[in-house]
């Protein structure tokens, strides 16, 4: 049949990217984690001051790093749709959007337990970091229900990507307001000064671990739901050709 | 047609802005229910403090902030929704105007609405909450100026974009309000501090992020709106 060799160019394009989402490269970045947890809990010392709250970090921080990560790429894979028109770049950004919000929330979730060991308080609106995580957060939450809500998948894709590029231009007006807010009210943040670990060395080594490892997992992860938006797609166009049968 | 010469730009911007306000001006539905809306929520925020710890002038602007963002959106989700009736956008997209030209026009067609409304509830809100006219209350006008530039850019955008979906005017907000947080933060201290007699260098920083805000998202939404019509 003629239509069945017009049809024929869509199946191995897609078929020949579809590869199982749960492969040796997932199960190695949830290794990577878990192995971090053990070094975490039973081989490096408690911090003197927080006792066991400083455990936290070693989930907190690395969860802020993946997630940075995550919307980074999404928001440069909409640069590269709008631009190119690839719906792989599109795919991309969207598995990234959703990989950063799973790891928005966990930075949201343990920043306020650890908060409310050390500050006394679950929020406090004058940490730049969670306030401007929060933010993020409404943003990329925005992002996918915008794209929940669009049927047509060339139209979804440019108006998603319109949105994560505007996103990425609103991050340094949050940060800015957040920090005049902040500066005007208290001085900087005096408990703790991230920004220059001066941690013991069996410390830093599991805090640099634990960069690499949730590094690890949030590739995974990205690469995992990318492979899931392949499936989608090829059952979607194999849905479509049973349709037209 | 004796005059059949094509507009410029701004030009036809101003044709598209002039037919919205048209229609808006015979129906007056829309600014009616945002009008009445943001005086309703004047008087009913009086009564959520109590005036013996917080005095009125103190919740003027945050109260003034939280009603504007409110009347806002009211009046950009009519912004597209009247042109899917009859789909009035596929004739607009049919001129021969470009369509950054319908985009700034939708955008001074809602600025001037957003002002109309300003006009009355600021002098409602200075009445409530016995503000005292004067300086402080033209400063005041001009960050709600300023404010609403930010809000019309960014909104005028996503009412195109909302309007096209499933959840159609339910997702305004969502996607809107989070672009409105540095507005909102911005405008709502500059008035803080204007109407507590603040010295001007306390406030010109606030001012310079919404201008600058201005700026970058007027551009940047100018841009994007080609992206966000079907191609």
């Amino acid at each position: 049949m003629t239509t069945g060799s017009l049809r024929a160019g869509t199946v191995p394009r897609a078929s020949l990217e579809a590869r199982p989402v749960f492969d040796w490269f997932f199960w190695f970045g949830v290794a990577c984690v878990v192995g971090l947890y053990v070094r975490a809990m039973y081989f490096t010392p408690l911090d003197s001051l927080q006792g066991a709250a400083q455990k936290i970090y070693y989930i907190h921080v690395p969860s802020a790093l993946g997630a940075y990560l995550a919307v980074s790429i999404a928001a440069l894979m909409s640069i590269v749709y709008l631009w190119l028109h690839d719906e792989r770049a599109d795919r991309l950004a969207e598995a990234s959007a959703e990989v950063g919000i799973v790891f928005l929330s966990v930075v949201l979730t343990t920043g306020p337990l650890w908060g409310h060991q050390i500050w006394g308080a679950y929020w406090v609106w004058w940490d730049m970091r969670l306030t401007l995580t929060l933010f993020l957060w409404f943003v990329v939450a925005a992002y996918l229900v915008l794209r929940g809500a669009i049927e047509d998948d060339a139209q979804r894709a440019r108006y998603s990507a319109v949105l994560a590029i505007l996103g990425a231009l609103l991050i340094p007006f949050i940060h800015l307001s957040v920090y005049l807010f902040q500066a005007r009210l208290h001085p900087m943040p005096v408990v703790l000064k991230p920004d220059k670990p001066s941690l013991p060395g069996e410390m830093l080594t599991t805090f640099l671990l634990g960069f690499a490892a949730f590094s690890v997992l949030c590739i995974a992860l990205i690469r995992a739901r990318y492979r899931m938006g392949v499936l989608r797609d090829l059952v979607g166009d194999r849905g479509l050709e049973r349709a037209d049968d | 047609m004796s005059d059949a010469r094509v507009p410029g730009t701004l030009g036809a911007a101003w044709l598209v802005a002039r037919k919205d306000l048209a229609i808006e001006f015979r129906t007056r539905t829309a600014f009616l229910s945002a009008l009445v809306f943001a005086v309703l929520a004047l008087s009913i925020f009086y009564f959520t403090w109590d005036e013996s710890i917080v005095t009125a002038a103190d919740r003027a602007p945050g109260v003034l902030w939280v009603v504007l963002t409110f009347s806002a959106l009211l009046g950009l989700q009519r912004s597209f929704s009247i042109e899917e009736h009859d789909r009035g956008i596929d004739a607009l997209l049919v001129a021969p105007i470009s369509r950054e030209s319908v985009y700034l026009g939708k955008a001074i067609g809602n600025l001037l609405f957003l002002c109309a409304i300003q006009v009355v509830a600021i002098p409602a809100l200075a009445l409530f909450y016995n503000l005292p006219l004067g300086r402080g209350m033209l400063l005041v006008c001009g960050i709600v100026f300023l404010a609403m530039l930010g809000i019309v850019a960014v909104g005028t955008l996503f009412s195109a974009m909302a309007v096209n979906t499933r959840l159609a005017e339910l997702l305004l907000p969502m996607l809107s309000l989070p672009f409105f947080v540095p507005i909102l933060i911005n405008a709502a201290q500059a008035t803080t501090r204007v109407l507590a007699g603040a010295p001007a260098e306390t406030i010109w920083p606030w001012l310079k992020i919404l201008i600058a805000f201005d700026i970058v998202f007027v551009v940047a939404c100018t841009l994007a709106f080609p992206f966000t019509l079907e191609e």
